[in-house]
């Protein structure tokens, strides 16, 4: 995956597989160049068996195939960027994945397309309350569905594509005010 | 800038289009594979370039949405349309410069893209 957003898209789905009415993805990035993404739903959660080998990429919930590779993916990334990977689960609560990237290590991807990303999983999925907020140090891009319902009413579904290309445009809009550069990767140590 | 203010005036407008609108019978459905496999090879920016098309176009009987993986990893990004009436069509190693040309050709005209489907790469 190019981008730390299209991880965040196959990792977030599941919490939407797993029944949740809530979902709430919450990115935070510091001054010094750490992203944590935390992905929290109430969906069904995991049991402590499986929960221990869901990195494993023979770990799988489908039935059709024996692989599973968004978490194991999504872990060796932060992994590799000196960052980390949390899954915290209860069965019939929910699950929180929590991720750790440092955005200035070399091998760490670009976030990518939020905007895309947060409007496709809520256009996928229109009947789940999404809470979504990006904080950085210049600012903050949010959007919550709840919100939107209370506007569009019942009878205007999220899945609408003209509602797609609104939340696109206001979210695009709010990440490019909120973005930080990320200065160039440092090679000092390396090579 | 946009506001939540512009989400009301969309609304009004959906509202009074929605009276006319074709029933679910009639429906075009596109599906777009967005497992693991599908959004690595770049299913997003088909999904959203589908969904731009569809909204440019304004067609009311269109309606866009996400499935898994359907098995054909090697050659996504994959979309199937359901056409009512017609044999399901997929199509294969799609990237959003082809979306244009299916929705003109296969959702409006009726006529199937042929390069762009499985039978092209199998």
């Amino acid at each position: 995956m190019k981008e730390l957003s299209l991880h965040l898209l196959d990792v977030a789905k599941n919490s939407f597989t797993a029944g949740a009415r809530h979902v709430e993805i919450i990115l935070e990035e510091d001054d010094a160049g750490w992203l944590t993404i935390t992905i929290r739903d109430d969906g069904r959660g995991m049991a402590p068996e499986f929960l221990a080998r869901v990195t494993d990429p023979f770990t799988t919930t489908r039935t059709t195939r024996k692989v599973g590779l968004g978490l194991p993916l999504y872990r060796l990334t932060a992994e590799q960027t000196g960052g980390s990977l949390d899954i915290e689960s209860e069965v019939g609560v929910g699950t929180t994945v929590t991720a750790r990237f440092q955005r200035r290590h070399l091998d760490c991807p670009p976030l990518g397309d939020m905007a895309g990303t947060i409007a496709l999983l809520i256009q996928g999925s229109p009947d789940v309350e999404v809470l979504y907020r990006h904080t950085t140090p210049r600012g903050t891009a949010e959007l919550s569905t709840e919100e939107l319902k209370e506007i569009l009413g019942e009878d205007v579904s999220l899945a609408e594509p003209e509602i797609f290309a609104w939340m696109q445009d206001y979210l695009t809009e709010q990440e490019e005010q909120a973005a930080v550069e990320v200065p160039p990767a440092s090679l000092q140590g390396g090579f | 800038m946009k506001s939540l203010e512009e989400l009301k005036a969309i609304r009004a407008k959906m509202k009074a289009q929605m009276e006319v609108r074709d029933n679910d019978e009639n429906t075009i459905r596109v599906v777009v594979g967005m497992a693991t496999c599908g959004i690595a090879a770049g299913a997003r920016p088909v999904m959203t370039a589908f969904l731009d098309e569809v909204e440019r176009r304004g067609l009311k009987n269109v309606s866009v949405s996400q499935t898994g993986c359907i098995g054909l990893c090697r050659l996504e990004p994959v979309a199937e349309i359901f056409v009512p009436g017609e044999e399901k069509v997929t199509y294969a190693k799609l990237t959003p410069d082809k979306v244009p040309t299916i929705v003109e050709q296969h959702l409006v005209n009726h006529n199937v893209v042929t390069d762009y489907t499985v039978g092209a790469y199998e």
